[in-house]
């Protein structure tokens, strides 16, 4: 069984003090030693930005991509190797600006992999513009007068678009992200985990202390029903998003694999290449 | 007897004719006849004018006909615009009906049946392209039984009466000629009844991707494209593999890195406006060492260009597009029957060199149906899968973790070395398109950026592929460069210069685009002279040949960008031109036929007169 050692690498953190990503880290690290997963096993791809450096950090199969595509690649690998777990990681710009065709579409396809999104609401790396879901207000170096674009609500968007589970952590709260990843890992289909990660360099509104204050925490709603679809709408709209736990669960969840005709348990990669010469005179005859 | 016929069909669009002209094609290649079927076509669905070009012969036909015998004209549109390019005593076959009229000069036989009347008697529209087809076996000689028992099979499952109603319209239509003009015939020489296969390149691109053991293909419509991804659709469940319709090209070709990097043999299939969205994570490949399969299928360019006519204008943006220094290997077919082994390799260069691999295909080889030996795509003779340096599995097991440098210093001959894969233990490892030390980790060092960028370079160097092939006497005077669709018209005109000037002519075939195989050109060419032919408007290939260190004073050139094929008169003006010295850089189409221009490669006119 591995532990959280052997999911840790012996690279030194680019990340600052204190930044959301690395409770984020933790808590993926976590969740895949809970769960008895081995290093080899995980697939990550990542997209651009702080939080797309995360694996660097983690000892897994990590491919970090370009700007906005982690959904593709880990879609890409997941459908190579289905016998992998595979997980897509990355910021709110990569995933809600230059990535958001690719978000929609990785909603409603439904391949069973978990995108881990590290919401701080800013633009980090290149320091500090204003990001796709920031607030309307917000300052920054890029709407000096403040953000006059509305922000995205793209947990809102997940449950519009089909999406069989979506959850909300704080980077903060590790027991309950550990939980919210552990059972991400399990879902079969797509399952997205949104997570407050604050920036502590650029972002001084959403800080730790605004989003302690400000989320609502499913866990202590008991008689919060994560299987209606209609109330993680109504609860997401109430809050303004600013809520943790798992908004919505299908009872009932299917995946993109379970639909494609001829596809199978093994994967792809494991698979013999050979041709059966019969199979090719059929082929081929379809030519004559 | 001719040894060969051109049979043309033209309409408006949305009619039925493609399936006409499948039916024509798959009859006249099942009764031994080579095939080279070819279309002009819009960008529309329903509506404007198309139309289909048949070459039919005893041996290889593969370019386009300097004429045509039998125009069948649906419209007037048809003559209007097809007329003028029917030999001297052909037959134009028209509907009585539209009051066909030939343009001044044309000085074909101009015939009408009553193809609406007789379609309304059968009482079914669909009825008047297989009177037309009848009509078209009579004045051709092939065979109406063979349109019937077609018909029987594509039809069976729609009802004995439907098919019978086919049968009678086809033989009317066949009777209607026999008995009106029963003298007149084009007479084409029997073929030799050997059943040959006729597909397009698409088609032939996707068979060659499943034997060389592609499993994956993500890709986003586009013309003239789609068909690879259409194949491989109905073929993979029977592989157990996967066609994903991406949301658009971004997705397309990074979910193929993800599907490579994880060991499986993936491929995405574009034209040019995808091609240059996936310039960045082409680069991506190229950094990570990731083997991923891409054919594009160039079409009229830039922008949205000319989506339905050909052009190989995409040369540059496949061997050096995006930003930064990255290896990429480009390959080209130079007909249908090729691409099904090159594409099955292309996947074993992937593999072995670890680095994108593009296929530059053409719209007219993608679309246009040609005839394929059976032989030629014989599974046996097919490129067996080579998955290139891979780590052992059991070796990576025992060597503990944090020990394995995916971008190691041992490398094989080629600078390439052992990937692993996910799931081997002890194998992990960061793929980056950041700059990165052995084990994938980020680093801008600057001794590490040297090996690493030589490293990566340094593959293309010992790309082993069948670069060239020379068709042709040693030692020609001239040596004609082509690739693609152009091929097959460089082949065809070879003998026709030779007969006309008197000079020893060859045809280099180029198969290895990038890296450009310099040395080979080097030697095929030797001291005579080369006319590279290419649909381009700048001499992309010319240019990057001078840019490979290729340059001698004789490099002549002939450009096409008017969305039509290059012809075999038009590289035999060229050629003769050339070897007469009186021309050196030359563009042809846009009705204007072949003139001289001045070097294609250099832009500024300054530049120009310095280079004389």
């Amino acid at each position: 069984m591995a532990t959280m050692a052997d999911f840790r690498t012996s690279e030194k953190s680019w990340w600052c003090p204190g930044c959301g990503d690395f409770g984020v880290l933790a808590a993926l690290q976590k969740a895949l030693v809970e769960l008895g997963v081995e290093p080899e096993q995980v697939a990550l791809a990542s997209g651009i930005g702080c939080s797309g450096k995360i694996g660097n950090y983690i000892n897994s199969y990590n491919l970090h991509v370009v700007h906005g595509r982690s959904l593709p690649a880990a879609q890409g690998i997941k459908l190579a190797n289905r016998e992998l777990t595979v997980i897509a990681a990355g910021g709110d710009g990569d995933g809600f600006a230059i990535g958001m065709g690719h978000y929609m579409h990785a909603l409603r396809r439904n391949v069973d992999i978990t995108y881990i999104v590290m919401d701080n609401q800013i633009y980090g790396l290149t320091k500090g513009q204003t990001s796709p879901t920031s607030d309307g207000g917000f300052q920054t170096k890029s709407t000096p007068n403040g953000n006059i674009e509305k922000s995205v609500n793209q947990m809102q968007l997940a449950i519009a678009s089909g999406c069989g589970f979506v959850a909300n952590g704080f980077s903060a709260n590790q027991k309950q992200l550990v939980e919210i990843i552990k059972r991400a890992l399990r879902f079969p289909g797509f399952a997205l985990v949104n997570t407050y990660s604050p920036c502590v360099t650029f972002n001084k509104t959403n800080t730790y202390d605004f989003y302690k204050a400000e989320i609502v925490n499913l866990d202590e709603d008991l008689s919060y029903d994560r299987s209606d679809r209609f109330a993680a709408m109504k609860k997401l709209m109430e809050t303004n998003e600013l809520v943790s736990g798992i908004i919505y669960e299908d009872p009932n969840p299917t995946r993109y694999e379970d639909k494609v005709t001829g596809f199978r348990e093994q994967g792809i990669v494991n698979q013999d290449l050979a041709v059966d010469p019969a199979l090719w005179a059929k082929l081929v005859g379809q030519y004559k | 007897m001719f040894s060969e016929v051109c049979w043309q069909i033209g309409g408006e669009q949305g009619t039925g004719l493609d399936s006409t002209v499948e039916v024509f094609n798959t009859v006249a290649s099942r009764a031994g006849y080579y095939v080279y079927a070819y279309k002009t076509f819009a960008s529309r669905i329903k509506g404007g004018h198309t139309d289909f070009t048949t070459r039919l012969g005893t041996t290889r036909v593969q370019a386009p006909a300097p004429g045509v015998n039998l125009l069948v004209a649906l419209d007037q549109e048809t003559i209007n615009l097809c007329a003028k390019n029917v030999y001297p005593n052909a037959i134009v076959l028209a509907d009585d009906a539209i009051n066909p009229t030939l343009p001044e000069g044309v000085s074909a036989k101009l015939l009408t049946i009553p193809f609406n009347k007789m379609t309304l008697a059968l009482g079914n529209p669909l009825m008047k392209n297989n009177i037309v087809l009848g009509a078209s076996a009579a004045f051709l000689g092939l065979p109406l039984e063979g349109f019937k028992a077609y018909a029987s099979r594509r039809w069976g499952n729609k009802g004995e009466e439907f098919v019978a109603l086919i049968h009678t319209a086809m033989e009317q239509g066949y009777e209607h000629v026999r008995t009106n003009w029963p003298d007149l015939a084009i007479a084409l020489a029997p073929a030799d009844g050997k059943e040959r296969l006729l597909m397009i390149g698409n088609e032939a691109a996707a068979l060659g991707a499943l034997a060389g053991g592609c499993r994956m293909i993500f890709s986003y419509p586009i013309t003239p494209a789609s068909e690879i991804a259409e194949t491989l659709v109905k073929a993979f469940p029977k592989v157990g593999g996967i066609a994903v319709q991406m949301e658009d090209e971004l997705a397309s070709i990074v979910a193929c890195v993800g599907a490579g990097f994880a060991g499986a043999r993936a491929m995405t299939a574009t034209a040019g406006p995808g091609l240059s969205l996936m310039q960045e994570a082409l680069g991506l490949a190229s950094m990570t060492e990731t083997p991923v399969v891409v054919v594009d299928t160039q079409r009229g360019g830039p922008s949205t260009g000319m989506p339905t006519k050909q052009e190989q204008s995409d040369l540059l943006a496949m061997a050096y597009g995006g930003h930064g220094d990255g290896p990429r290997i480009v390959l080209a077919p130079g007909s249908v029957e090729e691409l099904v082994p090159l594409t099955a390799e292309a996947f074993n260069l992937a593999d072995n060199y670890h680095c994108p691999v593009i296929i530059a295909s053409d719209l007219a080889l993608a679309l246009f149906q040609q005839t394929v030996e059976p032989e030629a795509v014989e599974l046996s003779t097919l490129p067996k899968v080579e998955r290139g340096p891979i780590a052992d599995p059991a070796a990576l097991a025992a060597l503990g973790r944090d020990v394995f440098e995916r971008y190691s210093k041992k490398t094989n001959e080629n600078g390439v070395s052992e990937r692993s894969m996910p799931g081997m233990k002890n194998g992990q490892f960061l793929a980056t398109g950041a700059e990165h030390g052995a084990f994938g980790k980020v680093t801008e060092n600057a001794a590490n950026r040297v090996y690493m960028m030589e490293r990566r370079m340094h593959r293309l160097r010992t790309v082993k592929t069948e670069a060239v092939r020379y068709f042709g006497p040693a030692n020609a005077d001239l040596v004609i460069v082509a690739f693609g669709t152009t091929l097959g018209a460089a082949k065809e005109a070879r003998a026709e210069i030779e007969q006309l000037t008197g000079k020893q002519v060859g045809v280099l075939q180029i198969r290895l685009i990038f890296p450009v195989p310099v040395a080979e050109i080097q030697k095929y060419v030797g001291n005579g002279k080369a006319l590279v032919v290419e649909s381009n408007a700048v001499g992309q290939f010319a240019f990057m040949l001078k840019g490979s260190g290729y340059n001698p004073a004789g490099l002549a050139s002939l450009l096409k960008y008017d969305g039509n094929l290059i012809t075999v008169e038009e590289i035999r003006t060229a050629a003769t031109r050339v070897l007469n010295g009186e021309a050196q850089f030359m563009v042809t189409g846009g009705g204007a036929g072949v003139r001289n221009t001045s070097d294609p490669t250099i832009v500024l006119e300054s530049a120009k007169e310095a280079h004389v």
